[in-house]
């Protein structure tokens, strides 16, 4: 199966590792990866910020990308980060509308519907993926994020994954499906109560799961939120995008 | 328009003020973890929660379409019964109407069961300019009153305070003895006896309306502490402050309703008390006003169903949004800044109070998680009419923001200058130029390192062979 990936601008610019990761256990799913650089943002900044026609600007370059590596072959696109299918999945439609371009709301449409978040893909192809193994044994806390549980409804498949890697002991916690308070421009509008709330989620999780070694996500801008929080707070939290601990299982012909 | 944004500050101020009280987030979290687990409680114990979660959002949308009828209905028969209709386009006019009834009644003494349609229309300050005394009987709202604060829940008023401080209250505000113990139960206890002096000498009672049913001109009020019932039935005069969106054709819809507010309200299957008002007291009754006056509050509400955002209408105030919040888990109620707080806040402060050039900016207090959907009762589509606020702010907005947003989007809808922006030597550059039309980078690092660009992009390495 061919698959375009969807960097993702937080990925593409802080944190290309994940998209290393996404595309090497992608390989190792037996997906042939695709990456058209012609895209930029989806947009949903400036979407959730209430300015929808510099989110729709943005967001056409990247529908074009998209749907052209989908008219070249590609079966889906798939996105490492659940925030970004959301937009892609459920808000570009109505971005595109908002914003007066009844065509790219059309086309966003298209997109959509053949668009995956990288552990919903990954779930749907395991069956190919190799036995996966970590050399040293972790524990794991899943962060379950907003958007990927609430508006995509991707519960089970990013704990069902991370089982499959021997070795990676999941553990889940009372507040793991709570906002990490990042929310996009929410993050610096009410730096304050972003902070608070970044607080809670993390001392949620040193209660909850206070054996954990790494914190688990499948949204770099969350686990990045925290992770700032927390070493601000001198309490610093290991964090790893799913992607990085499937990838870290591969076998080691494959991983390189 | 009425109620109290506090004018001249900002919602960041007003967020920050409130989490930098440890005590304050505690008790709003402690609080607020116990209805959200109730409300799971109540909702498991029915076959298919969400079947009648559709079909209550089903019925209010079917009452909001045909309200102006079901409104004269309502009308129509309170007046069959003997009571009387006031029909109050804002504030103001509710206002002026109910300080009218009671000076008529020579009434000096005025008992109130919690209402948030009396706080929207900031109706005690009026009838105290009256003369007259006027008492919450409401449990929290009399600690609220107390205290000389607004509710920062809507339906625990003071939610965000402790025993002991609410023990500490008492001492100070109404002599309560010093040795009062702060055990929930002797606080209610001395609260009650004092309350009980309240119901048996007011001469007015005024209460809200959960609920209108317009097939009987009934008044539903739904409370834990019997307050409701006590300013009903022993008080000469009752006046209802009815939010004009509060009604049921008939009791069919009332039931679905009922079944769903107190679920997800506390996780009850009925709240302890639920008082049935239906006209003033009848031949033969024993008990009841002599006097029933209902006046049905508009300020804003005719706007708001003409408007693109009419389905908030249908929110009948259980404040389950509040209690899956996590921005009013740490802020608790007061930082909204007006009378309604949490994700339902967010949405009514711009909309009712929308005269408040502080109002618009309150619609930025959430980050869009979606908890609050998942938890109304009748599915209002909370996060979507949030996006549509901000896009309306987003067309007023002058200059820096929206200056920022054009220089990103000139940018970033075209991949080489997308490419050009974020290439390590370049990218500090230009968002230090974006960050002189935001702050953006001063407000991250308020308490969070900045994270760094790699150096690398991955485009770069996908361009170099991956």
């Amino acid at each position: 199966m061919r698959v375009s990936l969807l960097i993702t601008c937080v990925v593409d610019v802080v944190a290309p590792d994940v998209a290393s990761a996404a595309v090497r256990v992608l390989r190792a799913a037996g997906c042939e990866v695709t990456c058209n650089l012609a895209q930029t943002c989806c947009g949903q900044p400036a979407w959730n910020a209430g300015f929808a026609d510099d989110a729709a600007r943005v967001a056409r370059a990247t529908l074009d990308a998209l749907e052209s590596d989908l008219g070249d072959g590609a079966e889906a696109v798939v996105v490492p980060a659940g925030s970004c299918a959301t937009m892609v999945r459920v808000f570009w439609p109505e971005l595109f509308e908002v914003a007066g371009d009844h065509d790219a709301a059309a086309r966003a449409r298209l997109v959509g519907e053949r668009t995956r978040e990288l552990s919903e893909l990954l779930a749907e192809r395991a069956g190919h993926l190799p036995p996966l193994r970590l050399g040293r044994p972790v524990q794991a806390a899943l962060h379950e994020s907003c958007h990927m549980l609430r508006e995509l409804r991707i519960v089970d498949q990013p704990g069902e994954l991370a089982r499959r890697v021997e070795g990676c002991e999941v553990v889940g916690w009372d507040g793991s499906d709570r906002c990490c308070g990042f929310g996009g421009t929410f993050s610096v509008k009410l730096p304050e109560a972003s902070v608070a709330m970044a607080d809670d989620k993390l001392e949620s999780l040193a209660a909850g799961a206070p054996d954990a070694d790494v914190l688990v996500g499948c949204d770099t801008s969350c686990l990045l939120h925290l992770q700032s929080r927390a070493e601000a707070a001198g309490r610093p939290v290991h964090v790893r995008h799913l992607a990085e601990v499937l990838a870290a299982g591969l076998p080691e012909e494959e991983a390189t | 328009m009425s109620g109290h944004l506090l004018p001249g500050t900002t919602l960041r101020q007003r967020t920050a003020d409130a989490v930098a009280d440890e005590r304050l987030r505690s008790n709003v979290a402690r609080a607020v973890d116990r209805f959200a687990g109730h409300r799971l409680t109540g909702l498991a114990e029915l076959d298919d929660a969400d079947e009648l979660r559709r079909a209550a959002r089903a019925a209010k949308q079917q009452v909001l379409a045909d309200l102006p009828a079901l409104l004269e209905r309502f009308a129509d028969r309170v007046l069959d019964l003997g009571g009387h209709v006031c029909w109050a386009p804002t504030a103001a006019d509710a206002r002026r109407y109910v300080v009218q009834v009671v000076e008529a009644a020579g009434a000096t003494r005025v008992a109130k069961s919690k209402s948030m349609a009396t706080e929207e229309i900031d109706l005690n300050p009026a009838l105290a300019a009256a003369g007259a005394e006027v008492v919450e009987t409401d449990l929290g709202e009399w600690i609220i009153q107390l205290a000389g604060e607004t509710p920062s829940h809507i339906i625990a008023p003071a939610l965000h305070k402790d025993r002991h401080q609410i023990k500490d209250l008492f001492v100070d505000t109404v002599a309560a003895p010093p040795s009062l113990d702060t055990e929930p139960t002797e606080l209610v206890r001395f609260a009650r006896e004092r309350l009980r002096e309240v119901f048996l000498a007011a001469e007015v009672g005024i209460t809200g309306a959960n609920i209108a049913v317009a097939d009987t001109g009934s008044i539903v009020l739904v409370t834990n502490e019997g307050n409701g019932r006590l300013v009903t039935a022993l008080p000469r005069v009752h006046v209802v402050v009815l939010g004009m969106e509060r009604l049921a054709a008939d009791w069919r819809q009332a039931d679905l309703l009922l079944a769903l507010l107190a679920r997800s309200a506390t996780g009850q299957r009925l709240s302890s008390y639920t008082s049935v008002v239906t006209g003033p007291r009848g031949q033969g009754e024993v008990d009841g006003p002599d006097e029933l006056h209902v006046v049905v509050l508009d300020n804003g509400r005719s706007d708001l169903l003409a408007g693109e955002h009419h389905e908030m209408l249908g929110c009948i105030r259980c404040g389950a949004c509040l209690n899956v919040c996590p921005v009013y888990r740490q802020t608790g109620g007061h930082a909204y800044g007006w009378v309604y707080p949490g994700p339902m806040g967010a949405v009514l402060t711009p909309l009712l109070a929308a005269d408040q050039p502080e109002a618009a900016e309150v619609a930025g207090a959430s980050t869009l998680c979606g908890a609050c959907m998942d938890a109304c009762p009748v599915q209002i589509p909370l996060q979507d009419l949030l996006l549509s606020l901000r896009r309306a702010k987003a067309a007023d907005a002058g200059g820096a923001e929206r200056a920022a947003w054009r220089a990103w989007s000139a940018a970033w809808s075209d991949p080489r200058r997308y490419a050009a922006t974020t290439r390590a030597a370049t990218w500090g550059r230009w968002a230090a130029d974006l960050a002189g039309h935001l702050p953006v980078g001063r407000d991250w690092a308020t308490g969070r390192t900045m994270p760094r660009p790699a150096g690398e992009r991955f485009r770069d390495r996908w361009r170099a062979g991956l």
